[in-house]
């Protein structure tokens, strides 16, 4: 089952010039009897967009929450050289992985500032007070949300809900920044501008890993990607390369695979 | 051995008991007795029902109290002379005035959810105990002495020996009452309550319902223990129906499994003897004026449920062997069993569900916008659309979950306006869930038997008797019959938490088809599918199609959808952006654009 | 009643009101944040009176001794973490920290002049001996069950009272107590004379109240607390730990009860187990306040206090049954207002 079907797995013929940031090893996650996660191997480089895309129900958010230790798991999770048997959230924030979950899970009731505030908790308890710098550079990445600054977070659209997710993740100066399900229920301009971003992000120096239902957009920012199926990994390859592989197009480009002559003309 | 050989040796040593044991062990079981009869009312209520109540000392008071006014005053209001002197009589009232005061304040606490019910129960316990110490007519703090004791059938039961046995046979016969119940139609109701209510509702069970039956249950037996209390002790006073007992039989409760009806025996157990104990022992370390126990029982108590949150009892049931404990569910085929009757299917082709112009807003999101669609009779239809569309909120709309802001939904010719989700079950719609809803520690029978909830009609008196079995055998029967035909045949008697997430979603749509429905709601049936189970699936929805059913489904999977399906309505950002045919909207350059947006 | 009965029984009311309205904002603040209903924070208010009142007559109260048994067990426990997950040197010298103050305050009791030393001291001693017992209560009793459903937290919960009240009559003993009033004037309002630690309780109250508003719009840590009340999910995804957040209100829960039974001391006389019933007269007000509204709940709590001081002129004897029975128009009115099916939190 856990056939490595594109074979440039090879780290080397990988963006090879990023140091290994997140290294999974073995992975299995467990909801009481029904295991959702089944042994996955999964590596993010440095300076690398790393996609994971596969069905509802696969595994991805399961997979994004252990990696961050929000699930128990068994395996391994290497981040930045550390060795985490155990992952546990607070410890990997303060480390630099974010999170940005599939439901925002933003404070609703306190403003969009002290949303972002809150996101450099962690910073500001080590003691590192440079937070307003990032702080303006969140604000200028989503002029938006300075607009907004003093309106509380449930009052914002959906769009400026994943702005202010992102930036409230950002405010912590991850580097790596794990996403989830971006562009849900946002339209296609917004979410071609928060694409946009995430290629910005990168020449910033922040990795991502990316867990997309909208495959074709993830695949086209992606650098490398995973296809995810009933827990496991299903194929993995270059993002350009799965892109074109037939049978993503088959099984995950599905409706759009038929037309995509129609479109291209 | 079978557990039924345990139980009988059990009845045997308890029916032996006061022949060999001295005096004060009686006085011990006596206690164990009559605690365990409240606590196994918390049980029901608590660890079935998942509500928390401080007032059950209450109770027992009301059922103390009650017997001690009116067996001992000796001038009784003329409209109740006749119940004067003889405990029979004044029990008759006890539950009476019980099953009143339960039902208004059941009536009062039990829609709130969360906190609300326990820190309700600790308010009204605490009044009623103040009240009984505070009323004239019941002796003040000093409370009601000379109490008849109870004679039945002539026998004066004065002893502790003697009214032993009454207490024992009124705890077995409550412990035998609640097995059967929870063993039911109404049972499976109960148990619903704890984690399951909106799927309930949406089965056709009235919660509200459950909560009350179970609360008046709980209620009943608190007030019969404290009637064989006073008749017991023939003297009554305020406290030990104070806040402090109230707390410990939920002690007692949780120390023994609040989940299983055996743990309150346990539980008033070990809590009994414990205290005993401790009283024995602690005040010859500590010194002789204070209550240490409590100390140390609170302590214990936290361990206890660091340790082992559900008590005693799974501890126990860890070194019961597995064939033991496998129960099998079905009752024994009766010579005639009766199939249920079917509903009669609407003419193919009718109209069976229409939404019209419906708009549901959530502050200033609007989720659906201007939504019209219709189903007819043994026809798919499918409602797809990307992630965050608002397939979701519709599907709510149309389950009767939620209420359009404006716009209407009929459901065969009828509004849906202002109906329960329990009404549309009844008039012939079933679902699924999107987020598998299911009790994980039943049986797979008894999960699918939920949906099957209204085609029964047998009660709470039927079930605790176990008069309905003939209902019931045919319940489990169509129950069995919708699992075989959805294939999971194997799986009866399993846990359906142990299934995997495909088999779980297959079994919401055997308990869908189990309420005899004319039009299946489902909520993405194939995610987590395997191919195979998906092609599976598909033949068995051709197959309901065929029959005249009318099948509503939201779905991510293109493939299985294309092929299955008649109609297809895709939506985006709340509205609807094409209806057609598959083939139509393949080619539909709107929904190429919905599905792709991001990408260029 | 004429109008000089009214006010006095108007500031007894008042006095209580504002002390039900501290404890139920510790309780609203409890549960919001960790899902527990803090039911032994009556047992601070007790606690903190009758250490109080030791500390007065001069006795050096055994209290000492629990934290420092208690200072002893979470130290363990630290060293265990420590052998388990590696040694770091910040972690060891908190522990340094933590035991060193606990043999301090040991020191403190047993040698100071008690009985002599300016009450500004008492009161800090008695905070200090007390405050630290929280955190230490969450670490040891609900740190290992945070994710529990709520009834196992509840029944803990009250497990932890019930021992707390066998604890304080062995430390405080089965006699009440009371102690010196903050200051001995009094102030006279037309022809009535209103007590001076009256003033104290309301004036302490208010500024806590103003302290506890700064401090959760204010400061990043406050705002952290109303994160974890707000999204706990979220929260942790700032790193904003669960453990941190229960300490911390654990910490505020028992400094305001200790302060709450150190301000009503001089007025009223506490047993060992007097405070079940003061803080059910806390959660009665944030029962009103929906237990999520604060400024409702500590509302709620005022008026508790003024029916309380009222029903005890008119009718004495049924003062608690009409303070009690006063919860269910609330609830009624909640159970009529709130229609849909609500699902449990978690299995």
């Amino acid at each position: 089952m856990n056939a490595t079907t594109t074979n440039t797995a090879n780290s080397n013929a990988r963006n090879s010039s990023g140091e290994l940031l997140l290294d999974v090893k073995q992975l299995h996650v467990s909801y009481g009897m029904v295991e959702a996660v089944t042994g996955i191997d999964l590596q993010v480089r440095e300076g690398q967009i790393v996609t994971v895309i596969g069905p509802n129900g696969a595994g991805k958010t399961t997979l994004l929450s252990a990696i961050i230790g929000m699930l128990k798991s068994k395996g391994d999770v290497h981040f930045d050289g550390n060795f985490y048997k155990v992952p546990d959230v607070e410890q990997m924030v303060g480390k630099g992985l974010g999170l940005v979950p599939e439901k925002r899970e933003l404070f609703t009731s306190m403003s969009v500032a002290d949303n972002l505030q809150l996101g450099a908790f962690q910073r500001y308890r080590r003691g590192d007070r440079g937070y307003e710098t990032t702080l303006s550079e969140v604000y200028s990445l989503f002029p938006r949300l300075w607009e907004r600054r003093k309106q509380l977070a449930g009052t914002l659209s959906g769009g400026e809900r994943q702005m202010l997710a992102i930036g409230r993740a950002l405010m912590g100066k991850p580097r790596l920044l794990m996403l989830d399900e971006p562009s849900l229920g946002l339209a296609p301009l917004i979410t071609r501008e928060i694409f946009r971003i995430f290629a910005d992000l990168r020449r910033q120096g922040v990795s991502i890993l990316l867990v997309e239902q909208n495959a074709r957009a993830a695949l086209k920012v992606a650098d490398y990607a995973y296809v995810l199926e009933g827990g496991q990994v299903a194929m993995q390859g270059e993002a350009a390369d799965l892109a074109n592989d037939p049978r993503v197009i088959e099984a995950y480009l599905g409706l759009a695979s038929k037309h995509q002559e129609l479109l291209s003309s | 051995m079978k557990p039924r050989h345990l139980l009988i040796g059990f009845i045997v040593l308890l029916a032996f008991a006061p022949l060999v044991l001295p005096t004060f062990q009686i006085t011990l079981l006596n206690y164990i007795g009559l605690y365990a009869l409240v606590v196994l009312g918390l049980v029901l209520l608590t660890g079935v029902g998942g509500m928390t109540s401080f007032g059950q000392a209450a109770f027992v008071g009301l059922g103390s109290y009650t017997s001690a006014y009116l067996t001992t005053t000796e001038q009784l209001p003329t409209w109740l002379a006749w119940a004067s002197g003889s405990p029979w009589l004044s029990l008759l009232i006890g539950i009476l005035l019980t099953t009143l005061v339960a039902l208004i304040l059941g009536a009062l606490t039990l829609r709130l959810s969360g906190h609300y019910l326990p820190l309700g129960t600790i308010a009204w316990g605490i009044s009623l105990y103040y009240l009984f110490g505070t009323l004239e007519g019941l002796g003040g703090h000093t409370g009601v002495s000379d109490l008849p004791p109870i004679s039945l059938f002539g026998l004066v039961l004065d002893k502790g020996e003697e009214i032993y046995y009454l207490i024992w046979l009124v705890l077995l016969c409550a412990i035998f009452i609640t097995q059967n119940l929870l063993n039911s139609r109404e049972g499976r109701a109960i148990r619903a309550l704890k984690g399951g209510q909106l799927m309930a509702e949406s089965m056709g069970v009235n919660t509200f319902r459950s909560k009350l039956v179970v609360f008046l249950i709980s209620a009943l037996f608190a007030a019969l223990s404290g009637w064989l209390y006073a008749h017991t002790q023939r003297f009554v006073n305020p406290t030990p129906f104070g806040l402090s007992m109230a707390i410990d039989y939920l002690f007692m409760a949780l120390i023994g499994g609040v989940g299983s009806v055996w743990g309150a025996l346990i539980g008033a157990g070990v809590f009994t003897m414990l205290k005993q104990a401790l009283q024995d022992v602690l005040p010859h370390l500590l010194g002789s004026n204070g209550q240490y126990e409590t100390i140390v029982f609170g302590l214990l108590i936290v361990v206890l449920m660091q340790k082992s949150p559900g008590g005693i009892w799974p501890i126990l049931m860890r070194f019961v062997p597995a064939q033991l404990k496998r129960r099998r569910l079905l009752p024994e085929k009766p010579a005639t069993s009766t199939e249920l009757p079917h509903r009669t299917l609407p003419e193919h082709g009718q109209v069976i569900l229409e939404a019209r112009d419906v708009t549901r807003r959530f502050g200033g999101l609007v989720a659906n916008n201007n939504m019209s669609l219709k189903i007819h009779a043994g026809e798919i239809l499918a409602l797809i659309g990307p992630n965050g569309a608002g397939k979701s909120t519709m599907f709510n709309q149309l389950s009767a979950v939620d209420t359009p802001t404006s716009g209407e939904v009929l459901f065969r010719g009828e509004s849906l306006k202002g109906k329960s989700s329990r009404e549309v079950a009844k008039m012939g719609m079933s679902r699924t869930f999107q987020h598998v809803k299911l009790l994980p520690t039943m049986t797979v029978l008894e999960n699918v038997a939920i949906g099957a909830h209204l085609r029964g009609s047998k009660g709470v008196i039927s079930s605790a008797l176990h008069l309905e079995r003939l209902e019931e055998t045919s319940l489990l029967q169509e129950a069995e019959r919708q699992l075989k035909r959805v294939g999971l045949g194997d799986y009866l008697y399993e846990e359906a938490g142990s299934l995997a997430l495909g088999q779980q979603r297959i079994l919401e749509i055997a308990r869908a088809l189990c309420a005899d429905p004319c039009l299946l709601l489902l909520d993405e049936p194939a995610a987590g599918l395997r191919h195979k189970e998906k092609q599976a699936l598909a033949e068995l929805l051709s197959k309901l199609r065929g029959e005249g059913m009318a099948i509503l489904l939201v779905e991510h999977d293109m493939d299985f959808v294309m092929g299955l399906v008649d109609r297809i309505v895709v939506m985006e950002f709340g509205e609807k952006i094409a209806e057609g045919l598959p083939e139509e909207i393949q080619t539909n350059p709107a929904v190429l654009e919905a599905y792709l947006g991001g990408a260029d | 009643m004429n109008f000089q009965i009214a006010v006095l029984l108007g500031q007894d009311g008042v006095t209580n009101g504002a002390i039900y309205a501290l404890l139920a904002l510790s309780i609203l603040l409890v549960f919001t944040v960790t899902r527990i209903l803090l039911i032994p924070l009556g047992e601070f208010v007790t606690y903190g009176a009758l250490t109080m009142a030791a500390i007065q007559s001069g006795e050096p109260t055994a209290l000492v001794w629990l934290l420092l048994a208690l200072m002893l067990i979470d130290c363990a426990l630290d060293l265990r973490l420590l052998v388990q997950n590696g040694f770091s040197a910040h972690r060891a010298r908190w522990i340094g920290l933590k035991l060193g103050y606990a043999v301090l305050m040991c020191v403190l009791i047993q040698t100071l002049p008690l009985a002599d030393i300016p009450m500004f001291a008492q009161v800090l001693l008695t905070l200090g001996l007390l405050v630290p017992l929280g955190p230490i209560i969450y670490r040891l009793f609900f740190q290992p069950i945070a994710s529990a459903s709520s009834l196992v937290l509840m029944i803990v919960s009250i497990a932890v009272h019930v021992a707390m009240v066998g604890i304080g009559l062995l430390l405080f003993g089965p006699e009440g107590a009371r102690t010196q009033p903050f200051s001995d004037t009094g102030f006279s309002l037309g022809p009535v004379m209103l007590k001076s630690q009256t003033l104290w309780v309301i004036l302490v109250s208010v500024a806590l109240i103003v302290m506890l508003f700064i401090a959760f719009e204010r400061t990043l840590y406050g705002k952290a607390l109303r994160a974890t009340a707000v999204n706990r999910m979220g929260a942790r995804l700032m790193g904003i730990s669960p453990v941190f957040a229960g300490k911390a209100t654990f910490a505020m829960a028992t400094f305001i009860g200790a302060m709450s039974g150190i301000l009503i001391a001089p007025i009223t006389t506490l047993y060992f187990d007097s405070g079940f019933i003061i803080s059910l007269k806390g959660f009665v007000g944030a029962i009103i306040g929906g237990l999520v509204s604060y400024p409702l709940a500590a509302a709620g709590a005022v008026v508790v206090g003024l029916i309380e001081a009222f029903s005890m002129f008119w009718a004495s004897s049924y003062k608690e049954i009409i303070v009690f029975t006063l919860i269910i128009p609330f609830l009624l009115w909640r159970s009529l207002t709130s229609h849909h099916v609500e699902e449990d939190e978690e299995e």
